[in-house]
């Protein structure tokens, strides 16, 4: 199955605000949701966008 | 030997020198190196052949031999589905695609090249034979400047005007100038992109030419020509670095974004000027021939 765009995974250091079928990824600090958001970014070849404070999801285009 | 020797070969010379002339190369053109001009150059010669034996068919009353230029249109769309394939195949490895639109308007271009190399040599042969040599070598000096008008098409910038602007972040939406580009998430992303991105906003002339640059395929190519003349500032698994041209409904405006590895803006100008117009992005919704009952109009 191929998709157009989709959300490959969430980075957030808010967890109560997400839920639902992609990754979630839950850090304490944002220096930790950069990281971990840049690191998902290579691997995955998807872009890194932010939605609000603190919330980044990574998306394939 | 005979009467139509010369002529013959006088022919198929000013083809191939017609379609010498005609392949011009330059940074992003292609064919850019030998065996991808001795194509061209080798199926030229075989245009001129075939335009030029069509005058002494005509002459010899063999009328039979004019359905080769049948065959040769046949060829020659050939000619245009080879450079759409080869060039598709190439697309997928590179950085930043020409794009589908680009793609075609080169294709035809190489095959409408072929038919103005018949034009110049079914009129060279015709004048010589008919008057003398000096009129042949009239008649293809004034093909020569026929084909060349067909090949020139239009630049960008006569149709739109191109202003530097440099690109800012609200939060984490790019923009250039007032257009909405794309959003970047990461903080080092955003300063690898203030430190090596230059945004440009294409302000078109009028209304025929706000829809031409609107066009997808137009946009792609004009990221296209600057990244293969500056470089680009990305690598394949970087889809945050990509360059991007975005409109602005209100106004019809296009706001590209581009990484080039080439810090120059005023070069990095130039080559959005000179990005060609592709025939197949042509849009004239202002110039319309209608006509009414018991009359005609133009409304452009």
């Amino acid at each position: 199955m191929t998709h157009e765009k989709m959300i490959l995974a969430i980075v957030t250091t808010k967890g109560e605000t997400v839920a639902g079928g992609a990754p979630i990824f839950i850090c304490q600090t944002k220096e930790e949701m950069e990281q971990i958001a840049a690191n998902l970014e290579a691997i995955l070849d998807g872009i890194a966008h932010e939605l609000s404070e603190g919330l980044l999801i990574i998306v394939k285009h | 030997m005979n009467e139509y020797t010369f002529p013959i070969l006088y022919g198929v010379a000013a083809g191939v020198l017609t379609r010498l002339y005609l392949l011009r190369t330059d940074y992003r053109q292609y064919p850019t190196y030998l065996h991808g001009r001795t194509i061209h150059i080798a199926l030229g010669a075989i245009a001129a052949g075939l335009g030029t034996v069509a005058v002494p068919a005509i002459m010899e009353k063999e009328f039979a031999a004019i359905t080769f230029l049948a065959l040769a249109a046949s060829q020659f769309r050939d000619v245009r589905n080879m450079e759409r394939n080869t060039l598709n195949e190439l697309d997928q490895y590179e950085l930043v695609p020409r794009g589908k639109t680009y793609i075609e308007g080169i294709a035809i271009v190489f095959e409408g090249r072929n038919y103005l190399v018949i034009f110049v040599s079914f009129l060279s042969t015709l004048a010589y034979l008919v008057w003398n040599v000096w009129a042949a070598v009239l008649a293809s000096i004034i093909g020569l400047m026929a084909a060349r008008r067909f090949m020139s098409g239009s630049r960008l910038k006569d149709i739109a005007d191109v202003q530097y602007v440099k690109p800012h972040f609200e939060g984490a939406g790019l923009y250039v100038d007032n257009i909405y580009i794309m959003n970047i998430g990461l903080p080092a992303r955003r300063e690898e992109i203030l430190r090596y991105g230059m945004g440009f906003i294409l302000t078109p002339k009028n209304f025929n030419a706000r829809t031409t640059i609107a066009n997808l395929g137009q946009r792609q190519a004009i990221l296209h020509d600057v990244s293969t003349a500056l470089g680009i500032y990305r690598d394949s698994g970087t889809p945050a670095l990509v360059p991007l041209a975005k409109r602005d409904l209100n106004d019809g405006r296009v706001g590209v974004f581009i990484l080039p590895q080439v810090e120059d803006v005023e070069k990095a100008k130039a080559v959005i000027e000179n990005v060609p117009v592709l025939e197949s992005a042509i849009r004239m919704p202002a110039k319309r021939r209608w006509k009414r009952r018991g009359g005609g109009g133009d409304d452009a």
